[in-house]
């Protein structure tokens, strides 16, 4: 048994300390928001954070996320109201919307160490993630947007 | 049956009409009947159920004032959720953000077709959607006139309610339901003008945006039911091979691993084996099948190899007149004569459609009936597929559509919810069966590889003659088997214009085969025509020493193309521009929608290639949503972008040599430069714009690097690092 944290809720999982983080909160857990994408980090659907920090969960294993703290694209924020969910829904940027929830969860890292980010930290920030729809204009677009929003939120999040 | 004509059987057959359910809700809708003929309006709801006719309801309005829309297609990305919703909304007056939109199930009685291919959803529905919309408004109207005992004309609608104008008396449309179950429906209704509309035309926050921020969207890998079994099949690497023996106790000694099967996964006419691991979870069959072994049996077909492919295609090209889809003059006779003239070969390659959610499919087989849940395109197709290889009846196979997390044309083929119908036959209990990005990119199907021989003759500064030859995988053969007749959509991407001003002009399709599974990709055939007819005009057109967009411009005599070549030179500043400082154009029309781009590039110091801007001037008549339109444009120009300069599927032995995206890459958000979008204002049909915005992009930016450098790329994918 392995405790989890994820989104502010406890979980005891009875499973392979091996098994990647995203196959747990999926098909175990049951929270589908975290997406499967490439399954070797190479395309960031499946993003989430594990203490703050951005991870790709299909190869982050079970056993590492024990007793951290955990939050997945449901947990982001209580009312979808997150500065980047916000100005992504603001600049229409989803289109299938598969890859969004990665993108959502990385950006919102980008604004937290970086409130004023520049087209550069953007660049460096979300290069990991693939969009097959192509919305990467808009997403810059949102970035930008959310760092203003924050910034009138008194960088609340 | 093409997409076109499926449009035109629809509008032909379909009758609208309105039903009472019980005297919960009022639904809406229209009867499609196989039968055409009008006759079938006056006959009984009886006798329409029995003549199997169904009402597609595309609007329900419960007693409560709920109104609840449905969405028929299938929604990728193209952002029809939405705006099937717009269209409803503006003529039946009801909150575009108050309505609750539902995805729906196969069934082409009630919806006609629902395959959600050749960006054909809103250009096939939209007339009859606001003609539905508005008659349901008036008779809502109606019944509360009757009511409050006035005339009709002194009220009106807005907002879900009936209004008296004099004395601004209200009713919700809830409470009007079972009035109106009971009129009859007006058979004329006044449809509003453009300049009335306040819902369509804006660009407005996409109704499904919210659901995909927060992780609520259900994509076909998120469903979930109870008793759910997770499986991933380990499929013929050579696509076409069997399964000659496999061992699976490794496999079952995995934790969670339950049972290990061969299965075999139809693909229309040609069965492909594989062998599936079932589980407790999708991570423990993956990992089961890490340890299961398999011998194939590869013999009976060919083992093709990339270079061959190409050799082959482009040896026919020179040998053969192929198979002639339509000729206009004597090209052939005028080439032969000319002095000055061009014969070159462009090569465009295999591509996979690498949607972000791989492909996957809840099945559950049951000894009456067989239930999909899944990302699909072409619910009545799994239908007919599933049903036919079952020999159950249609009906009994009931598909479910969800969100899809791209399609590309690569979710219209029925071969994955077949293959998870076997599985599930097999356990004997619903099972979610998950595709890996290893089998995406590596089972197909796929964009099919193409050369073409492009011929022509200049004279006097124009085109004396064009004869144009395609050797390339047909789709069609996939699907419907060998018909002996040239592709159709040999001259797919071409504009129609230009037959009237060239008098000589030939296609021809020179057939070619190998094993390799093939199929429709974003714009299908005229993402790859496109680069070769359009780069080969701007061949012409230096040839004839002419400017490339005067060129077309000579050639495109419709008011539409003029008045779009003048937007694409304002727009760009084309007119303003330096010698040889890296414009170029191209123009391509497919599926009912002509889009014009212009690409500027320069040089990018030591690192070849920078493209600094792109120009897209759209002409899709009527219109919807604006804000809509414009991202389709901008993700057709990735995925075009991506498909020209980065990525591209290799054989070898028969094998795909692309595993994931570390070697099928895509673009990501540093590759991309600015795109921006105009689309043109009038009233003509509605054309369509899921794909139309990517064909003309490779050419553009081909024909810009020819502008620069005088380096003509014949040949995708390129690297534009490697272009000096």
């Amino acid at each position: 048994m392995i405790n989890l944290n994820v989104n502010h809720k406890k979980y005891r999982i009875d499973a392979d300390p091996d098994m990647p983080l995203l196959w747990v909160i999926r098909d175990i857990i049951g929270l589908t928001g975290t997406k499967y994408g490439c399954g070797v980090a190479q395309c960031g659907a499946c993003v989430i954070h594990l203490n703050g920090e951005a991870v790709r969960s299909c190869v982050t294993k079970l056993s590492r996320g024990a007793g951290q703290e955990i939050i997945t694209i449901e947990g982001l924020s209580a009312n979808n109201n997150h500065p980047a969910q916000v100005a992504w829904n603001e600049e229409s940027v989803p289109q299938c919307g598969y890859c969004h929830s990665g993108q959502i969860m990385s950006a919102a890292v980008l604004l937290r160490e970086k409130p004023n980010p520049t087209d550069q930290d953007i660049d460096d920030a979300m290069a990991g993630n693939i969009c097959r729809c192509g919305t990467y204009l808009r997403i810059r677009k949102a970035i930008h947007l959310a760092a203003e929003l924050q910034k009138k939120e008194g960088g609340t999040t | 049956m093409s997409v076109s004509e499926e449009i035109e059987h629809l509008s032909r057959r379909s009758f609208l009409r309105i039903a009472g359910i019980g005297s919960a809700a009022l639904c809406l809708g229209l009867y499609v009947s196989e039968k055409a003929g009008a006759k079938v309006v006056n006959e009984s709801e009886a006798s329409l159920a029995d003549a199997g006719i169904a009402l597609a309801a595309w609007i329900i309005i419960h007693t409560s004032g709920k109104v609840t829309l449905i969405c028929h297609r299938a929604e990728m990305g193209q952002g029809v959720y939405h705006s099937i919703a717009q269209i409803i909304a503006e003529e039946l007056e009801v909150d575009l953000y108050g309505v609750d939109i539902q995805l729906t199930q196969g069934d082409e009685k009630k919806y006609g077709s629902q395959l959600t291919g050749g960006s054909s959803t809103i250009r096939g529905s939209y007339k009859n959607l606001l003609k539905l919309s508005a008659t349901a408004r008036e008779v809502l109207i109606m019944a509360a006139a009757a009511r409050w005992g006035v005339d009709p004309s002194g009220c009106y609608a807005a907002s879900g309610h009936v209004i008296q104008k004099s004395s601004g008396k209200k009713l919700h449309y809830g409470e009007l339901v079972a009035d109106a179950a009971k009129l009859t429906p007006p058979k004329e209704v006044k449809l509003k003008t453009r300049a009335d509309y306040k819902v369509i035309g804006k660009g407005s926050l996409r109704r499904d945006s919210p659901l995909k921020t927060n992780g609520q969207a259900v994509f076909g890998i998120d469903k979930r039911i109870p008793g759910l079994q997770f499986a991933t099949v380990e499929r013929n690497p050579r696509l076409r091979g069997k399964v000659r023996s496999f061992d699976a106790s490794a496999a079952l000694k995995v934790p969670g691993v339950t049972r290990v099967f061969k299965v075999v996964m139809g693909v229309w006419d040609t069965d492909r084996e594989g062998v599936a691991v079932v589980a407790t979870s999708t991570w423990a069959a993956m990992q089961g099948r890490k340890v299961l072994k398999v011998e194939w049996d590869d013999s009976g077909f060919e083992h093709v190899s990339s270079p061959e492919i190409f050799r082959r295609q482009q040896e026919l090209l020179q040998n053969s007149e192929g198979l002639s889809l339509s000729t206009q003059g004597d090209p052939t006779g005028i080439i032969a004569r000319a002095k000055d003239k061009l014969d070159v070969v462009y090569e465009t390659p295999y591509q996979s459609h690498s949607c972000m959610e791989p492909v996957n499919c809840i099945a559950h087989y049951q000894a009456d009936k067989v239930e999909i849940w899944g990302p699909v395109q072409a619910p009545n197709w799994i239908q007919d597929y599933v049903s036919k290889k079952l020999g159950m009846d249609r009906e009994k196979v009931i598909v479910n559509m969800t969100f899809l997390g791209g399609g590309f044309g690569r979710k219209a083929m029925p071969d994955y919810p077949y293959e998870a119908v076997m599985v599930s036959k097999e356990i004997g209990a619903p099972v979610q069966v998950v595709w890996t990005r290893e089998d995406d990119a590596t089972q197909g199907p796929y964009r099919p590889g193409i050369s073409y021989r492009c011929e022509g003759a200049v004279e006097n500064g124009g085109i004396a003659a064009l004869k144009f030859r395609m050797a390339g995988q047909n789709n069609d053969h996939w699907m419907r088997g060998d018909s002996g007749k040239a592709n159709r959509s040999t001259s797919e991407g071409f504009l129609k214009p230009y037959y009237e001003s060239i008098k000589h002009i030939s296609f021809a399709d020179v057939p070619f085969k190998t094993p390799i599974p093939t199929s429709f990709w974003r714009s299908v055939y005229a993402s790859t025509n496109g680069f070769a007819y359009e780069s080969f005009l701007d061949e012409l057109a230096h040839q004839a020493q002419k400017d490339p967009m005067d060129l077309r411009r000579q050639y495109l005599k419709d008011e539409r193309s003029q008045l779009l070549i003048d937007k694409m030179e304002e727009v760009s500043g084309w007119k303003n521009r330096k010698k040889n400082e890296g414009y170029g154009v191209a123009i391509t029309e497919c599926f009912a929608s002509t889009v014009g781009h212009i690409v500027k590039v320069s040089k990018n110091g030591d690192k070849g290639i920078r493209i600094d801007k792109v120009w897209v001037v759209v002409d899709c008549g009527w219109y919807v949503n604006p804000d809509i339109i414009t991202a389709q444009v901008e993700g057709s120009v990735v995925m075009a972008l991506g498909a020209a300069t980065i990525h591209e599927i290799t054989f070898k032995n028969g094998m795909v040599e692309q595993r994931n995206f570390y070697d099928y890459k895509m673009p990501r958000i540093t590759d991309i430069p600015p795109i921006e979008v105009h689309i043109m204002e009038n009233d003509e049909n509605a054309g369509g714009m899921g794909e139309p915005g990517l064909p003309a992009f490779a050419p553009a930016l081909t024909n810009a690097i020819f502008d620069l450098t005088g380096k003509r790329i014949r040949k995708l994918p390129f690297d534009l690092a490697n272009v000096h």
